[in-house]
């Protein structure tokens, strides 16, 4: 007969079964059996310590958005699980999958208000896939294999798992099986054969049709179907914030970004198209502006995995339920070849307009400030548009997305849904270490940055080699940008006093450098890529930077200010 | 509120702790309020059934039972209008024993209603009437005026469909089916 392990024993044993090899987190008191199993994992489990909850977090999800694979945090009870929720509440608007281990007090105790004690798993049933306190050492294998499988399956999504110490203490009898089913759960729900012929249909009968890519594509690593798919009826397309990288930048059919800071053409094409065929994304606000007036004359076809994002924001005319690694190329087989050149080269010159108008003086200025893009366009040519880009929230954000290039799939990580400021340093540490081989760029606010600087001490104990960049402008970029358009110009709040970030950087033995003026910066940024080592560049750029083109917020998605 | 129409969600959910949380927070999020609510043991052991009422409009119905059915936990979750179903609630009436005895229309009462008397004591006699809503507010309204009503409560609605399909045990065959190719 085997010997009996504790239930930390069994936790460890159970996440090498599910092939885990890094874990981001933060010990504590209730956790503490679990960290000392942890201990005697060294070899095959990597642990990185950040310096907050919520770091590591973010971390799991940097991991998670650039390997595919689940990111996985441990964490202590009470305010170590506090801590945690707003990364947790990212990964779930952003479908990001996440397996989040906490420390929990004694079942004895639970219900006590004892030290340290939160009913996580009620503070999280609305945040995650699914939650579940695990209360005796002979539930670990089976937990740890459900929340797995419901993590990265379908529409993938944070799962909590609140381990009682009494659960982490007890002994078991360990046995470890994968879980491939759940009774009450369908991850890829049934295809209607009708919806792809009314789809296919619908498509071909379109004389000027708009794909949307979304994220989906790239969870359900179907980018090679959806370019088959666009190009065998030379469908033109443009991608959503998270949906960034699923096509390369270069792509001939590849008309830009959506949304509130997106491309003018592919904004204004979706009130002009007659079909619009949305592939793995939920029709978010930033993306439809006001839906009494988003495509009101297109026929839409909407392809998601999850149906309750069917009609939940935009009614289709058309819903194709599944795995759009599926339903694509069910269509694609289905279409006749076409092509739309007129329609197509009609995205030429909206695209010459931006350029002329907005992109020209953004990336490549004769005189002033500094400017927010001519950054990252130097960063993203140095990298030949090869590197993974991580942004913050605000300003830095958009001007990041707008301007880095991408070759690559799972190349761009960002808080889009929730929109987390400080989310950056942090997913940047574990996109890094879920893609040691790869250039990982961090682009950041001043304000961002000081959300989550203590990840600089991760960065310094574990030496992650990322490319930090501060696009310091002394204000919150973004909320001083509405002030100035939306609120008269009361720029209540938005100045920030900073610290030295330089002699920042160098406390925590990071290279660090300031760069003021336009003529530095390419020496800084060859100075920055030469090594794999860990780099802070702080950019002093103009303060009342503005990002367009914009779509004022609640206006229609063709209602594009320029500036 | 009454512009909108009465909604009855049948969830059937796996017998896990914190399930009630888990619909609760969804009608939550979008401030609806629950009108009624039942829970018990289904017909098949291992799964638990809801009945839940709610004033709303059928857009958004729809959306939150798509919301409801998308938890992991939860097994099928689905709603009905009146038209489509059976259902009953049931209503407890404490009174006064001596005020009942002096209203002197007792018999007539209880046969007009159709009541069953579960307890009498010289204090209190109970009334047990089951109906819809509407027939148990009728009484209440009628014993209030009349002889008072000392103690009155009324269970959540419980409701059975008049359609054919029999949507738990078709969908639990179609999982099974899907069980045994999964797991090949």
């Amino acid at each position: 007969m085997k010997e009996k392990i504790t239930g930390s024993h069994a936790l460890m044993q159970s996440l090498i079964a599910e092939g885990v090899d890094t874990i981001f987190g933060y010990p504590g008191g209730q956790i503490m059996p679990t960290f000392d199993a942890l201990f005697d994992y060294a070899k095959e489990i990597n642990h990185i310590l950040v310096r907050h909850e919520q770091g590591a977090v973010h971390a799991a999800e940097g991991y998670a958005r650039v390997s595919g694979r689940v990111g996985v945090a441990l964490v202590t009870s009470g305010p170590g699980a506090t801590n945690a929720i707003t990364g947790i509440a990212d990964a779930m608007l952003d479908s990001t999958p996440l397996v989040v281990i906490a420390g929990q007090v004694p079942t004895t105790s639970l219900g006590t208000d004892a030290f340290q004690e939160t009913d996580l798993v009620g503070i999280t049933q609305p945040l995650t896939k699914w939650s579940y306190q695990i209360r005796t050492a002979d539930e670990v294998a089976w937990a740890i294999a459900r929340a797995f499988f419901i993590a990265q399956t379908g529409r993938p999504g944070p799962v909590v798992l609140d381990f009682t110490k009494d659960a982490q203490i007890n002994m078991v009898d360990f046995h470890h099986e994968k879980c491939r089913f759940v009774r009450s759960y369908q991850p890829v729900p049934d295809t209607d054969p009708d919806t792809v012929w009314q789809a296919a249909a619908i498509i071909n009968a379109a004389q000027k049709p708009l794909a949307l890519v979304g994220q989906g594509v790239t969870l359900g690593k179907a980018e090679k179907e959806v370019m088959e798919f666009l190009e065998k009826a030379q469908i033109p397309a443009a991608e959503t914030l998270l949906g960034l990288s699923a096509l390369p930048s270069d792509y001939p059919l590849n008309m830009g970004m959506l949304g509130m800071h997106g491309n003018l053409a592919p904004n204004l094409k979706t009130n002009e198209c007659d079909v619009l065929i949305a592939i793995g994304m939920r029709f978010n606000e930033r993306v439809t502006g006001d839906l009494t007036k988003y495509a009101r004359q297109a026929k839409i076809i909407h392809f998601d995995i999850d149906i309750s994002e069917l009609g939940k924001n935009v009614k289709p005319d058309v819903g194709v339920a599944g795995d759009v690694k599926q339903t694509i190329p069910a269509v694609t087989a289905l279409l006749n070849t076409a092509r739309h050149d007129e329609w197509i080269a009609g995205f030429k010159p909206l695209a010459e307009k931006e350029y002329e108008t907005v992109i020209k003086n953004e990336t490549m200025p004769q005189s002033g400030e500094i400017r927010m893009g001519e950054v990252v366009q130097l960063i993203s040519d140095a990298t030949r548009h090869d590197a993974v880009l991580v942004t913050d929230v605000g300003q830095n954000q958009m001007i990041s997305a707008r301007y880095f290039k991408f070759k690559h799939p799972n190349s761009m990580v960002t808080s889009g849904g929730l929109g987390t400021m400080g989310f950056g340093l942090p997913a940047a540490i574990g996109a890094k270490v879920g893609a040691p081989e790869r250039t990982v760029c961090l682009f950041m606010g001043d304000g961002g940055f000081q959300m989550t600087v203590e990840e600089l001490g991760t960065v310094m104990q574990s030496q992650i080699g990322i490319k930090m960049i501060v696009l310091n402008n002394s204000r919150l970029g973004m909320v001083r940008q509405w002030q100035q358009l939306f609120w008269k110009e009361r720029y209540s709040f938005t100045t920030m006093m900073n610290p030295d970030f330089v002699l920042l950087g160098k406390a925590y033995g990071i290279d660090s450098r300031r760069v003021q003026t336009r003529e530095e910066l390419p020496g800084a940024i060859a100075e920055m890529l030469k090594d794999d080592r860990p780099y802070l560049l702080i950019v002093d750029v103009e303060t009342e930077g503005m990002v367009y083109p914009m779509t004022p917020g609640g206006t229609a998605v063709d209602n594009v200010l320029l500036g | 509120m009454n512009s909108q129409t009465l909604y009855t969600i049948t969830v059937f959910s796996e017998n896990q702790v914190g399930l009630l949380n888990q619909i609760s927070i969804i009608f939550n999020r979008r401030r609806l309020n629950v009108e009624t609510l039942s829970v018990s043991p289904s017909a098949i052991a291992g799964i638990h059934k809801f009945t839940i009422t709610v004033y709303s409009d059928r857009d958004t119905i729809e959306k939150v039972v798509k919301q409801i059915d998308k938890r992991v936990d939860i097994i099928k979750a689905y709603f009905n209008t009146d038209d489509e179903l059976v259902h009953q609630e049931i209503a407890l009436f404490k009174v006064d024993t001596q005020k009942l005895l002096d209203s002197g229309s007792v018999e007539e009462m209880i046969r007009r209603y159709n009541i069953r008397i579960l307890e009498m004591t010289e204090n209190c006699v109970v009334f047990e009437k089951t109906g819809h809503y509407a027939e148990t507010q009728e009484l209440f309204k009628e014993l209030s005026q009349t002889v008072g009503v000392l103690q009155f409560i009324r269970s959540g609605r419980i409701a059975i469909t008049k359609s054919k399909v029999e949507r738990l045990s078709d969908m639990l065959a179609t999982i099974e089916e899907k069980c045994k190719q999964d797991c090949k």
